[in-house]
């Protein structure tokens, strides 16, 4: 049997078996792969090694539990540079479907880091309006935010005294999965309020923001579970991108072999029909 | 008068929010930002409507036993159950240990996650039947992807890595992403743009009006 | 007559005598129209300093006030000359106080660290057009010292125009302009106006046509976000021609919709199609379902469409996020043609390689214009795309001057 016509004949689950395998195998005897730090990585991590202790960084945490695999990584490693640095955290969530997640994450890694809630860092939750909650914040985030996740009144919480909006802010980290994210703090809130802004985005949407990381106007930049895995490198941690590094690495390279395989069977009924 | 108040309506509100980006003036802010925030709580009380929809249109499949009828008695289900306890759980439904968060975490965060984990196997079946090389920029576009799948992952490192720093494959694919690719980006980001923004001059302008109810 | 007159000049004599000194003014923001020294009633009382201990830093000085321009009236710009020992253990910071008179009572407004000698009050209590005054109190562990002086009165003022944005403003009125003015121009033409071929906009006719053939409905998706959202809106008059054609056919269509307003106009969409195709009593009201806003919860319910009815042909048409590939890719393995257009250019890779047709980014756009070719929609288009070669023009010229250094033309369009 030719390849062409073994390929039209194979049946499309075979490929799913075998995506699976790649997937699961390295999972569960990892390959430990070495990761090499990407520049947009590398300058989202300087970015926060930058920062002066006791600086105020606003996170907007906007995932839901599909992309988890992604942007929890980045969520956990961040937060843990910056409690390290003894930075105070100010967590929002624009994305619905995400508070619970982000709530348990931020929780997490504060007990992990011995951080107390309200005044090291704060869960201020979810609202709804997408830009229109961005562009508030710059008046006041604790008008946009009256209570935090847990229904507490904001302006009493210590961490809150010296929060105001953006201007108070020293940084804007933005980990998101799509719409509302990264771009429209970009367009909304860089430019007219004069905060960095670092951006942690799934790996599809990465290209589309390196526009932005070239005009400067997003100072770095974290793309999909590589960019994670790469920036737990750079923290010298192994978390779970780093261990879902290897099985993506075998995944790429299954879909590369399908690629090379279809042309191959391609070319070959070609090569038949003219000969 | 069915058409034209709003039409009317469209165009003042819109010139008037287009107007509030150059004007920062009280005057127009102000109003500006009440307009916003009302588009907001519009939009959330439009998900009563929606339920009311999914609750009517499912009901009545399961009452007639249409096809399906069992698939569609889980979602009404599902909705009441969910909206139910939210309610009798009251301001701390999120909180941890409650049924709502036990519905979060184990039936809808574990569910969405498996649909994205669909895309895993949906791409290994696309890429295998679509990057066929039959033409120059399908070349182009097989080889630019199959350096950037390889330039993303530590393998690709390991297999390049005797090579020296340029030609590495992770080297290449950064330089695709950094050149190239932001260039097309860009390009396709401001067209689209400029489509966005005569879509809503003709909406605004009124031009543009089969969508108020189609009938002229 | 004399022994009053020489009284009263006594009087202010000793009043001018008595008053404190006061420092050079000027009568323009940038620089404190008064700065008057505090009252010493008003001055808490100074503790005796603890050997040992340190002592409370000096005081800053110079406090200056400009209102920020380009806003409606909510901030005020604070400078001053930080404090002698700033760069020492004796300088934690500075308090930023705020006060309706010049001898308080104060507010604390905000807080910068040392080495910090700017602050803005953007706080929400800065009421416009009311006079503030200012001080600022230099804090550390020793203590904290209020400034020798205030300045003010301070007035944050509102502007009628953000000047930083004259460039978006120019561009925009050109854009306008360009389109109106095709708009004007195609109608006086007259005919059919000339759009190039989009061949994703034509296969919509054929895919229609082809369920027709195998019996089988359409089902058109039109994007997974709201209302506010441009695509949907396109998508949605998009929806019109497409019923229309169904209903011409006699094919069944299918629209799941993601949120509640866009569900309200599809169902008229799809109405009007039909009463257009003088079909008005073959429209089935439940040809347009509301499903859900959650994503992926959608396009499982597309999905099971897909599975369960067949449908011959599949239009994504709107904004579409991860949900791409797994419509696509399910509604390829059902053999369905399928055609679909986006301006998400992140999920456009994922159309192109799984569809029949895509149409790409403002593709999405032109096709209601190229749909029914009425010369508005055309005139339009025209102005979007003389726009176009107006910013190639720019971003020429402008990498030009920004290649010899002058950087005026990327300044003047950083808007803020």
């Amino acid at each position: 049997m030719s390849l062409a016509a073994f390929f039209e004949r194979l049946d499309r689950r075979w490929i799913y078996v075998i995506m699976a395998l790649m997937v699961l195998v390295p999972l569960l005897w990892p390959l430990n792969l070495p990761l090499e730090p990407s520049p947009p990585v590398r300058a989202y991590h300087d970015v926060i090694a930058a920062l002066s202790p006791g600086s105020t960084v606003l996170m907007s945490c906007d995932f839901d539990p599909a992309s988890r695999p992604e942007l929890e990584p980045m969520t956990r490693t961040t937060l843990r540079q910056l409690f390290r640095q003894h930075c105070k955290v100010v967590v929002v969530v624009l994305y619905p479907g995400g508070a619970r997640l982000v709530d348990e994450i931020v929780q997490e890694v504060a007990r992990e880091n011995r951080q107390v809630e309200g005044v090291d860092y704060v869960n201020l939750g979810y609202k709804a309006g997408n830009e229109a909650v961005m562009v508030l914040m710059g008046q006041s985030i604790a008008g946009t935010f009256p209570r935090d996740y847990n229904g507490r009144d904001v302006t009493g919480l210590p961490i809150m005294q010296s929060v105001r909006n953006y201007s108070s802010c020293a940084l804007l980290v933005s980990l998101s999965v799509g719409y509302p994210g990264t771009k429209e703090y970009v367009q909304q809130v860089q430019g007219r309020f004069h905060i960095p802004v670092i951006g942690g985005v799934t790996a599809v949407s990465a290209p589309t923001l390196y526009p932005y990381l070239q005009t400067g106007q997003l100072s770095g930049m974290l793309g999909g579970m590589a960019g994670a895995a790469e920036y737990e490198d750079l923290r010298f941690e192994r978390g779970m991108a780093s261990r879902g590094m290897d099985a993506q690495s075998l995944a790429h390279l299954f879909i590369v072999l399908c690629i090379v395989l279809g042309n191959l069977a391609q070319w070959e009924r070609k090569w038949k029909e003219t000969a | 008068m069915k058409r034209e108040i709003p039409l009317f309506l469209t165009a003042a509100v819109g010139l008037f929010m287009i107007l509030s980006f150059f004007v920062p003036h009280q005057a127009v802010s102000v109003p500006a930002d009440f307009l916003q925030q009302s588009a907001i709580i519009i939009v959330a009380f439009g998900i009563v409507l929606g339920g009311a929809n999914l609750l009517r249109v499912n009901l009545e499949a399961v009452v007639r036993r249409q096809p399906g009828w069992t698939y569609k008695l889980v979602l009404i289900a599902g909705l009441v159950v969910t909206v139910t306890l939210g309610l009798i759980e009251g301001r701390d439904f999120q909180a941890a240990g409650t049924r709502s968060t036990w519905i979060y975490d184990q039936v809808y965060s574990s569910m969405s996650s498996a649909m994205f984990a669909l895309l895993a196997f949906f791409i290994a079946s696309a890429a295998f039947r679509a990057f066929r090389i039959r033409t120059t920029e399908a070349a182009l576009l097989a080889v630019a992807a199959l350096i950037v799948m390889m330039g993303r992952v530590p393998l690709g490192g390991v297999l390049t890595a005797g090579l020296p720093r340029e030609l590495r494959v992770e080297t290449l694919a950064q330089w695709i992403l950094d050149v190239p690719q932001n260039a097309a980006n860009r390009a396709i980001l401001i067209g689209a743009a400029l489509g966005v923004m005569a879509t809503g001059l003709r909406v605004i302008l009124g031009i543009e009006r089969s969508y108020l109810s189609g009938e002229d | 007559m004399q022994h009053r007159a020489g009284l009263t000049a006594a009087v202010v004599l000793v009043s001018l005598l008595a008053l404190p000194a006061r420092s050079q003014v000027t009568a323009v923001s940038g620089a404190p129209l008064v700065v008057v020294p505090e009252p010493a009633a008003a001055k808490p009382p100074v503790p005796a300093p603890v050997p040992g201990a340190l002592q409370a830093p000096r005081p800053a000085r110079g406090l200056t006030w400009k209102d920020v321009p380009d806003d409606a009236g909510r901030a005020v710009e604070l400078s001053w000359e930080s404090s002698p020992d700033d760069g020492t253990q004796l300088v934690d910071g500075y308090h930023l106080m705020r006060s309706e008179s010049p001898g308080g009572p104060w507010t604390l407004v905000d807080s910068v660290t040392a080495g910090v000698a700017t602050c803005r009050d953007q706080s929400t209590s800065l009421r416009r057009d009311l006079a503030h005054f200012y001080r600022v109190d230099a804090h550390g562990p020793g203590g904290v010292t209020p400034a020798g002086s205030v300045t003010g009165p301070a007035i944050a003022s509102s502007q009628w125009f953000n000047r930083t944005r004259w460039s978006v403003l120019l561009l925009t009125m050109l854009f306008f302009g360009f389109v109106l003015f095709f708009i004007q121009s195609v109608q006086g033409e007259g005919g059919k106006p000339f759009l190039r071929r989009i061949p994703g906009i034509d296969a919509i006719e054929e895919a229609i046509g082809r369920a027709t053939e195998m019996g089988r409905p359409v089902l058109y998706v039109p994007g997974v976000q709201d209302i506010d959202d441009m695509q949907t809106v396109q998508a949605l008059i998009i929806l019109e021609s497409v019923a229309k054609t169904t209903a011409r056919y006699e094919t069944p269509i299918k629209v799941p919709v993601s949120y509640p307003i866009p569900f309200t106009i599809a169902q008229e969409m799809v109405k009007s199609g039909y009463v257009h195709a003088g079909r008005a009593e073959q429209y089935d009201p439940e040809s347009v379902q509301f499903v859900s806003p959650e994503q992926f919860a959608y396009v499982a319910a597309i999905t099971g469409v897909m599975m369960r009815d067949q449908p011959g042909a599949h239009i994504f048409l709107g904004a579409f996020f991860a949900e791409s590939l797994l419509l696509a890719e399910a509604g390829y393995a059902t053999g369905a043609i399928q055609v679909a257009g986006t301006a998400n250019a992140d999920q456009l890779p994922f159309f192109v390689v799984a569809c029949d047709y895509t149409l790409i980014g403002e593709e999405l756009f032109a096709a209601s214009a190229y749909l029914s070719g009425e010369p508005k929609l055309v005139g339009s288009l025209q102005g979007a795309d003389l726009m176009k070669i107006v910013i190639i023009l720019l971003v020429v010229v402008g990498c030009a001057l920004e290649s010899f250094g002058q950087h005026g033309l990327t300044q003047w369009l950083a808007t803020q």
